[in-house]
């Protein structure tokens, strides 16, 4: 399963620097959602993979899965919410502002 | 004890000007002058073991393990100086209590007054050279928003900037210089190191460490090539000049050069260094004064001038003259502040501090013209007065001094003399005596008791210890000198030493001195037409090219568009990993891989083919949101078959949260991306998003395939999980126990995030562009007829009290088995936000009086109560503790503080997460959405509304 799995982070890092290489404010925050899906696999499954090994602690367990990385994703996953909430929030008002959405304002395409 | 807290009162008494300014200036004054003075008390306290020769030392741990120890020390060094800093501080809060002008923040200045005296008291109470850096960057700091205070005056900016720079650079070289010396004694403390001496100067380290130390200490005290920041510091209010130039800032280098003296000096490279560098500041600073016209200019340069006179002495090397520089340093510091309170009444009289418009002033302000002549004929030297006394003995040691010949040095130091008597003469003559002029930029009078009590309260120190020298200061001086020279001193201070060399020479001086003034004009025009160097225009010509350059260099990297930064810094890393891949060696992993499930990889291709089209139909936005939402999905499920069912539950609440959002905003921007880039720039792009992908799934697959190199502390979590923390969700017991602190800082940033979007919208929401395309906005796509379908409505009000339930349950069950703070906050948004689309905003806002702020605040409050709590039992912060409880007729059930921790974490992620919902609802509004009253548009009954 590694294989796949690695291959899944490097096509949604992919996605995400491609998207947030674009001009225009909306692909760059879904660039930025997709390289936070990326990086919080890739620090999920800095733990190793783990198939019904839940952290959860019990006498009749055979063993567990690593709880850090899940701790510290969890927390990462609420954060970026909130950082995307105020890119949306500042895309918006650049929009609702000067009437366009470009990233750079003098664009030398 | 006491000496830490005497240092530490100034920087409290900071603190108070801030809440009294409103008491008025007399009250906010009378607190600051309150910490001052009662440093001063129990400074004085401490004085008498000091004047018989103990060094009182209070010692704390602050950072063992680097050496940085909160020690402090009193020794007749440093309460010679203390005493100096709040002392004249005392006088200096009574004096700008008057001075500054009632549209100046008194209140701000007497902070950045207070935060300037505890970085000084610091600095000469330090034992720890280490905690001594860091009150000398301090002074550094505080004395630049004192020097820029009138931010307005762009010669108060350029000031600051230029002393901040000048003393700032001084300063790292200084960091290095001690550094240095405190590697060769072994230890940081002043105590150890000035027992080292032999040690010192016997390493190969010396010079290097001389060097970088003496370059920190010249650039504080104004040395030659260093002295042209000092005048420009005048900019100040008259105070801070009063303060800086007299006691403070600029005598920390000499104290630091004092300090160390018994380490450093004696050897020829000190001597040289040192009495050289003192020697030209003394001469140029005495020149340059006396062809100088503003008042406080003359006096800047005269500091600039006696501070080399003090140095030159320090750099002799001997006992008797580095008591002589102590002595000086006491009486400079008594006649140059009064000097420059004196300036400051003038040019509050007057109005104008050019000499060349005063004269006869000694008939309209006798009060002020007293102090001025005796200070001023201090300053020149002229018996009985101390500056006579010092100056006699530093003739003394420079007639026996050889530099290069046997009198060169007492021929300078006599033509820097004549010139400081010619300047100090002038200040009386052309300020002060003559007849009462009728064109003064406003008619002067002496100011009120308040303003001249201070100097006069210095003028008469002045006088007392010219009379009675062994009275008033031979005490302190030995005790001052014991400590700079490391041998008990024994100072014999008189005014009388028989017809010596000195006396001549200093007969000459004053005579010379005399004639000097009497023919300024001539000498003034010679001097006038020499070219001389400008040290602003060379510092404005460095300051100029290091700003270009820095300003090419950042052009050069990030010229403000962010797809180029950004494929500047993927392309770096890209190649940085790739370097790092060819030069590195590597072998296949050790791990055995995961066996296939065919679920998981049907769910693993659903992810891939989302994905890629994403990438192809990006440009469709409303498309690609429900790509993303699917992939944020399967992604959780992901999650749910690798073991981690929090993070399934947390990943498809924020998925729904977050496309909510999106939505919402998507309903303002254009609704599709138009095709810009040209095929090579979105081939140049594709390069560098796939070469990044490759790289991060190798990287990835390689982790994969290993053992972790050493043990993780997670055996330890799992471990502890239950018997620490009482819960058997190791995550959970993660998130709110082990790294509580994390998730408290975690949960203020929401908090914040949110926040800053509501700030965002309100700004959106003010007059300005936005504001008008919002009320000028018109849908873009059809409106649907039915806004509020009955269906909608029943079932979301039908689940609003289930999707609570689960989040309490969730809540609840968090700390044994998956869910959580986090997760059940966000349940319970989704709940709410259902509503808000089932019914609209109006409604629901009118039916849910919840302040989002303020359940923010309280989430916050709620955590940092419960870490605040550990501290009643005396345990540190966030230290958690679970008993077991029996409450008929429940079962036995587990009380957490953690609980309420979690409890914090549920109450701001709601808050934060519906303050962002709600605000972005709120542009709709305002863009004309209508605000319905009812929760259905058709109601049941047959009646459109």
């Amino acid at each position: 399963m590694e294989p796949l799995i690695a291959a899944t982070i490097g096509l949604l890092t992919t996605a995400g620097i491609y998207l947030m290489l674009r001009a225009r404010t909306f692909p760059v925050i879904l660039g930025l959602t997709f390289l936070s899906y990326a990086v919080n696999i890739f620090i999920f499954v800095s733990g190793r993979l783990a198939v019904n090994l839940p952290a959860i602690i019990d006498k009749a367990a055979t063993g567990y899965t690593d709880p850090l990385p899940q701790a510290l994703v969890l927390t990462a996953i609420v954060i970026s919410f909130g950082m995307t909430a105020v890119l949306v929030l500042m895309s918006l008002g650049a929009w609702l502002t000067t009437g366009h959405d470009r990233v750079d304002l003098e664009d030398s395409q | 004890m006491t000496l830490a807290l005497i240092a530490m009162l100034p920087f409290l008494g900071a603190l108070l000007p801030g809440l009294t300014l409103r008491a008025g200036r007399g009250v906010c004054a009378s607190v600051a002058a309150a910490f001052t003075g009662l440093a001063l008390l129990l400074l004085g306290l401490q004085a008498p073991a000091v004047l018989r020769g103990e060094v009182v030392q209070s010692r704390f741990d602050w950072l063992p393990q680097i050496g940085l120890s909160a020690n402090f020390m009193l020794d007749g060094l440093g309460l010679l100086f203390a005493g100096l800093i709040l002392g004249i501080g005392l006088l200096i809060i009574l004096y700008a209590r008057f001075y500054l002008l009632a549209s100046d923040p008194f209140g701000r200045f007497l902070t950045f007054l207070m935060l300037f005296q505890g970085a000084m008291v610091g600095i000469v109470l330090s034992d720890n050279i280490l905690l001594l850096l860091v009150f000398w960057e301090l002074t550094s700091l505080s004395s630049f928003l004192l020097i820029g205070f009138w931010g307005h005056l762009a010669e108060g900016r350029q000031g600051a900037r230029m002393a901040l720079a000048v003393t700032g650079c001084g300063g790292l070289a200084m960091i290095a210089g001690l550094l240095i010396l405190g590697q060769i004694a072994g230890s940081y403390d002043l105590s150890v190191i000035l027992t080292q001496g032999e040690a010192i100067r016997a390493s190969d380290w010396y010079l290097p460490a001389l060097v970088l130390i003496l370059l920190g200490c010249f650039a504080k005290s104004a040395q030659f090539p260093f002295h042209f920041w000092l005048p420009h510091a005048m900019a100040a209010p008259t105070p801070v000049s009063a303060y800086l130039h007299s006691a403070t800032m600029v005598k920390a280098g000499i104290f630091l050069m004092a300090r160390l003296w018994p380490v450093l000096a004696g050897t020829p490279e000190w001597f040289w260094t040192v009495t050289t560098a003192g020697l030209v500041t003394l001469l140029i600073g005495a020149k340059t004064a006396l062809f100088k016209d503003d008042l406080k200019a003359i006096l800047a340069y005269s500091t600039v001038s006696h501070l080399g006179l003090i140095t030159m002495l320090l750099g002799l090397g001997t006992k008797a003259a580095a008591t002589v520089a102590v002595f000086h340093i006491f009486n400079h510091a008594t006649f140059k502040a009064a000097l420059f309170m004196a300036a400051g009444i003038v040019d509050h009289a007057a109005h104008t501090r050019d000499i060349r418009r005063l004269g006869g002033l000694r008939h309209l302000m006798p009060i002020t013209a007293t102090i001025v002549a005796i200070a001023a004929l201090s300053m020149a030297g002229i018996p009985p007065l101390n500056g006579f006394l010092s100056k006699e003995m530093m003739l003394e040691e420079v007639v026996h001094t050889p530099y290069l010949t046997p009198w060169l040095l007492a021929a300078l130091v006599t033509v820097a003399s004549m010139t400081s008597v010619a300047y100090c003469f002038r200040l009386i003559a052309h300020g002060f005596l003559g007849p009462a002029r009728h064109d003064y930029p406003h008619h002067p009078h002496d100011p009120g008791f308040g303003m001249w009590a201070a100097p006069a309260l210095l003028a008469a120190l002045v006088v007392l210890i010219g009379l009675m020298p062994m009275t008033f200061a031979g005490w302190l001086v030995d005790a001052a000198a014991g400590a700079v020279t490391g041998q008990p001193v024994s100072v014999k201070i008189t005014h009388w030493h028989g017809l010596t060399v000195a006396i001549g020479l200093s007969v000459v001086a004053v005579a010379g001195g005399a004639l000097a003034l009497r023919l300024h004009a001539p000498i003034r025009r010679m001097w006038e037409a020499v070219p001389k160097p400008d040290g602003k225009a060379t510092f404005d010509a460095l300051t100029n090219e290091l700003t270009a350059l820095a300003r090419r260099l950042t052009t050069f990297g990030h010229n403000g568009s962010l797809s180029s930064a950004i494929a500047i810094g993927v392309a770096t890393i890209i190649a940085l990993g790739a370097y790092a891949f060819a030069t590195g060696t590597h072998s296949a992993g050790t791990r055995i891989a995961t066996p296939m499930n065919p679920v998981a990889l049907a769910v693993w291709a659903a992810v891939m083919l989302a994905t890629l089209a994403t990438l192809a139909l990006h440009r469709q936005r409303l498309l690609s949101l429900v790509l993303v939402g699917v992939i944020g999905l399967l992604i959780s499920l992901g999650f749910v078959w690798l073991s981690a069912p929090d993070l399934a539950l947390t990943q498809i609440t924020v998925e729904v949260v977050t496309i909510v959002l999106m939505l919402l905003a998507l309903n303002f921007l254009p609704k599709t991306t138009p095709r810009e880039s040209s095929q090579a720039r979105r081939l140049r792009d594709a390069v560098i998003a796939g070469a990044a992908g490759i790289g991060t799934a190798a990287l990835a697959y390689a982790m994969m395939m290993r053992d972790f190199s050493f043990p993780t502390i997670s055996a330890f979590h799992l471990a502890q999980s239950k018997p620490g923390a009482g819960g058997t969700n190791a995550v959970n017991t993660i998130i709110v126990d082990f790294r509580g602190y994390d998730t408290f800082g975690e949960i203020i940033v929401l908090g914040i995030a949110a926040l800053l979007i509501y700030a965002l919208v309100e700004s959106l929401l003010s007059p300005g562009p936005a504001n008008d395309r919002l009320l000028a906005w018109r849908p873009d796509q059809p409106r649907a007829g039915d806004r509020h379908p009955m269906m909608l409505v029943v079932a979301t009000r039908l689940m609003l009290p289930l999707a609570m339930m689960v989040g309490v349950y969730l809540y609840l069950r968090g700390h044994n088995l998956p869910g959580g703070g986090f997760v059940a906050g966000l349940v319970f948004s989704i709940a709410l936000v259902m509503q808000y689309m089932a019914s609209g905003y109006g409604w629901t806002a009118a039916r849910l009086r919840v302040d989002y702020h303020a359940l923010i605040g309280l989430g916050v409050l709620v955590a940092a109560a419960t870490g605040i709590g550990a501290w009643l039992v005396g345990l540190p912060f966030l230290t958690s503790g679970y008993d077991y409880v029996d409450i008929w007729p429940l079962e036995e059930f587990e009380l957490a503080t953690a609980a309420l921790f979690d409890l914090g974490v549920f109450l701001t992620v709601l808050g934060a997460v519906m303050l962002a919902l709600a605000s972005l609802s709120r542009l709709s509004v305002r863009a004309g959405q209508t605000v319905n009253t009812r929760a259905y548009d058709i109601e049941p009954d047959g009646e459109a509304k």
